[in-house]
């Protein structure tokens, strides 16, 4: 494993194997257990660095690493220094001064944990920046596929919706691809980005088509705001074209399974009834993340790499 | 002081047990087990609950199967079947700065737990005690037994810690700058005890 | 007082001396024997007309902790530069005479080259209206060249307005060709990395959209063009048909053009953020090939000094912009003479003879022969060294050859026969 994780391509087949093995193996070890908390990170400090509000994300990590008995200090741009204009180096090097092993940070601007890494000694975890990655969700939704599914390699994967501006479609289809799935990308033209031929994925401008052949169907935010830059025409145009509604999901096969990052807008992209449904991974997804949220911190700082 | 020159390292590693000595090693703890919890050796709290109380957990990666054998051994010379457990210690461990993270091993416990049950950790090689006192931990976390005994293959000495085992298969007088390695047919392929210089681990 | 260079080959053909006398080339001849003249000796060294940046940012004033005239006039000495064009985008901004006779006087006391201030097109760089482009021109600054350049001159209807008006000061538009809408938020070349890197894309077509526009305006009412920073194969297209059709158009292309190209974005430096991006490995042969046959006219260094803490951050913040003064000359031995692309001659055309024409200089650009001004370089071009930020005369470090080797050192400028740089230092 490298020193940080800032994006999928950071962990080969084998780095990626073991951290779903590790939190597979973790998984069990606190299943039906009372006290769910390992000594194994005691006296080590995960700093919570977000920059962009986003609850659910966070709360994972910080349960991750208080699981795992690390300490954790949750330091949002809001209401600190930062919102006085302190640059991200000089926040970074803050931190470092108070003996942070590992900074977990989330940025808008895509590329910033990269630029961390450079600054400090500790471990990077990249919890989403910009456009760019967000690889934890992407460990999580392999995790979830390979437990739903018990396999990934030839597992059909389609990523449905915005494309262009998600971090987590990115570390999906590097990830899936690393692990042996097969992507397909599913938008309109105006949401894949110009160069998406070169990724490891195929691509769809038709949902019904992709359907009957995936294994598969992971549904990505849309923000309605999109409309207003001429994205789509109007959400009801982009519900018929590209939501998941119970009719399409009649023409997935029996196994298949549906995914989603969350939080999700129930409507437009994802019927209620799809989503609460047994084919749903939803909330799976929650607890998922916290397993292998545990299982990257405890790669990462556990120690030297033998 | 003038330094001995190093020995020749010519010779392999000695077998100080070999696979017939590893069997017979093993069955006569069978006996032990079931002399102490069943036999009614007039120890009083052992016996308690006769061998269905008893479970047997080993610590990966050479305690697992040693477990499974001596439950087995233990099954076949009582007539009763022996519940068998392994807990992985690797997340408990003091020394992962020192050493670095490694793969996880599988947790998994008899299907009604431990809770108020005789438990013996089954290792292979006693040594510092640090694996032990993290297998201690574990098993805080994972239940309340009614008594946690030790059960080891090889004893070789240099305890860091004030734990000792109740049941031993060999003790082997060591220097610190030996290495005892244990290898099992499950896990190596073969069943010897081998003694070589230079420490590793 | 006079100087005798001895030894040197000018254009880097046949050895010579060349004597130097009252600001002017007075001889140049083999063993010219001049009795009482400090000699240099140039021996192995490559003579060249003293270089002219139509594109240089000095920042002064407004952002004198990034850089000023004085310390931007030192990098360019050292890069051979006899003349640069300071760009408008100062603060405050130079659309008034008032600014631009203040940066122009700020250069003559550096006294290291000829500081020529470039005019703002439209007030404050606004896209709005007209600056007082006639007083700029008459004022002691005597501005011939016009740009918004950070800025496109967006509005086609205003765009021809500007064209058509600097005709009567015998001025040029330099238009920094880039169309807003489809670059809102845009950080790098829009293709494969951007994708790959979730950095918002930066279209070629951008760019080439308003060349052609602008070409063809330019054609129409008749004025003379000049394309800033042409980054793209497509645009070295345009200009190729523009000019085969007899349209005034020049063209220039910066070092970084011709050298680095989108890889650069991998780890996310802001270095190597600018403004047009690095674009792909066919464009940067693409604009090579378009330098070496005349298409584009002059290597321009948009020298863009930025202060650490504009650079030391997330990209996305960073400001757009790299020196370029001090290694121009280098990058362009790299990529155009020591792949053949370019001889010596060509060199001196593209960065100094035809920069100078575009501007409209007198005194410089011109070759080296007897009677001409003394505004020459002398440079080594077998000399090999590793650029380090730190050792930059600019006052910022944001040097995106940090670490690179590259060929060719300055080793003397003289500006009117005076030495601004001797031995590879500056002489004030």
């Amino acid at each position: 494993m490298k020193r940080h994780l800032l994006e999928a391509a950071d962990l080969d087949r084998a780095d990626a194997t073991l951290v779903l093995d590790t939190a597979a193996q973790i998984d069990q070890a606190l299943a039906g257990r009372e006290v769910k908390k390992l000594p194994t990170l005691r006296g080590r400090t995960v700093v919570n660095l977000f920059y962009e509000d986003s609850t659910r994300t966070r709360i994972s990590f910080e349960l991750a690493a208080k699981r795992l008995s690390a300490d954790v200090l949750n330091f949002s741009a809001k209401g600190s220094s930062v919102s006085k204009g302190e640059s991200l180096k000089d926040t970074a090097l803050t931190l470092e001064a108070m003996g942070s092993d590992a900074i977990v940070v989330r940025h808008s601007a895509s590329g910033a944990p990269h630029r961390l890494a450079n600054w400090v000694r500790g471990s990077v975890v990249n919890a989403g920046d910009g456009t760019h990655e967000h690889p934890t969700q992407a460990l999580l939704d392999a995790y979830t596929i390979r437990h739903r599914l018990g396999r990934l390699e030839g597992v059909r994967v389609a990523v449905v919706g915005d494309v262009l501006h998600s971090r987590v479609a990115r570390s999906n289809v590097r990830l899936l691809h690393t692990l042996g799935a097969e992507v397909t990308l599913v938008a309109p033209p105006t949401l894949l980005p110009v160069g998406v031929g070169s990724w490891p994925a195929e691509v769809s401008y038709d949902l019904d088509a992709v359907l009957p052949k995936a294994d598969v169907v992971m549904m990505l935010r849309v923000q309605a705001e999109r409309m207003n830059a001429s994205y789509f025409p109007s959400a009801r145009e982009y519900s018929r074209r590209y939501g998941l509604d119970a009719r399409r999901v009649g023409a997935l096969g029996d196994d298949a399974i549906v995914m989603h990052p969350g939080p999700m807008i129930r409507g437009m992209e994802i019927a209620a009834e799809v989503a609460d449904s047994v084919r749903s991974t939803i909330v799976e997804q929650v607890g998922n993340g916290v397993s292998v949220r545990m299982a990257v911190l405890y790669l990462l700082l556990g120690g030297a790499p033998q | 002081m003038a330094r001995q020159p190093e020995p020749a390292r010519s010779d392999p590693p000695s077998a100080v047990l070999s696979a017939a000595d590893v069997t017979r090693v093993v069955d006569r703890m069978a006996h032990q087990l079931i002399e102490k919890c069943a036999g009614g050796g007039g120890a009083g709290d052992e016996a308690a609950g006769g061998l269905a109380d008893l479970v047997l957990v080993g610590i990966p990666t050479r305690g697992a199967p040693l477990a499974r054998r001596l439950a087995a051994r233990v099954a076949a010379f009582s007539g009763s079947p022996v519940d068998v457990g392994t807990v992985d210690i690797t997340l408990y461990r003091d020394d992962l700065r020192l050493r670095g993270v490694r793969a996880l091993e599988e947790t998994v416990l008899p299907e009604d737990g431990i809770d108020g049950r005789l438990v013996v950790l089954v290792d292979d090689v006693l040594y510092s005690g640090r694996s032990v006192r993290a297998a201690l931990d574990a098993l805080r976390d994972l239940g309340r037994p009614r008594a946690v005994q030790l059960a080891v293959l090889v004893d070789r000495g240099h305890r860091e810690l004030p734990i000792r085992a109740d049941y031993v298969g060999k003790n082997l007088p060591t220097a610190r700058s030996q290495s005892v390695r244990v290898r099992l047919a499950e896990t190596d392929g073969v069943d010897e005890v081998l003694v070589t210089e230079g420490e590793d681990r | 007082m006079s100087v005798l260079i001895t030894g040197a080959r000018p254009y880097g053909e046949t050895a010579a001396d060349i004597l130097v006398e009252d600001g002017r080339i007075a001889a140049i001849g083999e063993s010219l024997p001049v009795p009482g003249a400090d000699v240099v000796d140039a021996a192995g060294l490559v003579a060249l007309p003293g270089l002219v940046d139509l594109h240089t940012h000095l920042r002064e004033p407004g952002r004198e902790d990034a850089e000023t005239v004085e310390t931007g006039s030192r990098a360019a000495a050292l890069g051979g530069y006899t003349a640069v064009h300071a760009m408008a985008n100062t603060d405050p901004v130079a659309d008034t005479a008032g600014v631009v006779e203040q940066v122009w006087r700020l250069g003559q006391q550096a006294g290291l080259v000829d500081v020529v201030p470039v005019g703002a097109v439209t007030v404050g760089l606004a896209g709005e209206r007209l600056a007082e482009l006639g007083a700029m021109a008459d004022s002691a600054a005597r501005v011939r060249v016009f740009s918004d350049d950070g800025h496109c001159v967006a509005d086609p209807a205003l765009m021809r307005r500007a064209l058509e008006y600097v005709k009567a000061l015998d001025g040029v538009v330099a238009q920094h060709a880039e169309e807003p809408r489809l670059t809102v938020g845009a950080q790098m070349h829009e293709g494969d990395r951007s994708a790959r890197l979730g950095l918002t894309g930066w279209p070629a077509a951008a760019e080439e959209a308003i060349i052609a526009r602008d070409v063809l305006l330019a054609d129409h009412v008749g004025a003379r063009l000049h394309v800033c920073h042409v980054s793209t194969a497509g645009s070295v297209e345009i200009l190729r048909w523009a000019k085969s059709r007899g349209v005034q158009v020049t063209a220039e292309v910066t070092p970084h053009h011709l050298l680095l190209t989108d890889e650069c974005a991998e780890g996310y430096d802001p270095v190597f953020k600018v403004n047009p991006p690095l674009r792909t490995d066919p464009d940067v042969q693409a604009v090579r090939v378009g330098l070496a046959e005349g298409v584009i006219d002059a290597v321009a260094t948009d020298h863009a000094p930025h202060a650490v803490e504009d650079k030391e951050t997330e990209w996305a913040s960073a400001r757009p912009g790299m020196l370029g003064l001090e290694q121009a000359l280098s990058v362009v031995v790299a990529t155009m003479v020591e792949t053949g692309l370019l001889d010596w001659r060509g060199v001196a055309d593209r960065m100094s003879a035809r920069p100078a024409a575009i501007g409209r200089l007198d005194g410089h650009g011109r070759p080296l022969a007897p009677g001409e001004p003394a505004n020459l370089l002398l440079l080594d071009p077998g000399a090999r060294a590793v650029v380090d930020p730190a050792a930059l005369a600019s006052r910022s470090r944001n040097s995106p050859y940090a670490g690179r080797e590259l060929p060719g050192r300055v080793v003397a400028t003289y500006l009117r026969g005076v030495p601004t740089v001797l031995d590879g230092k500056a002489q004030r």
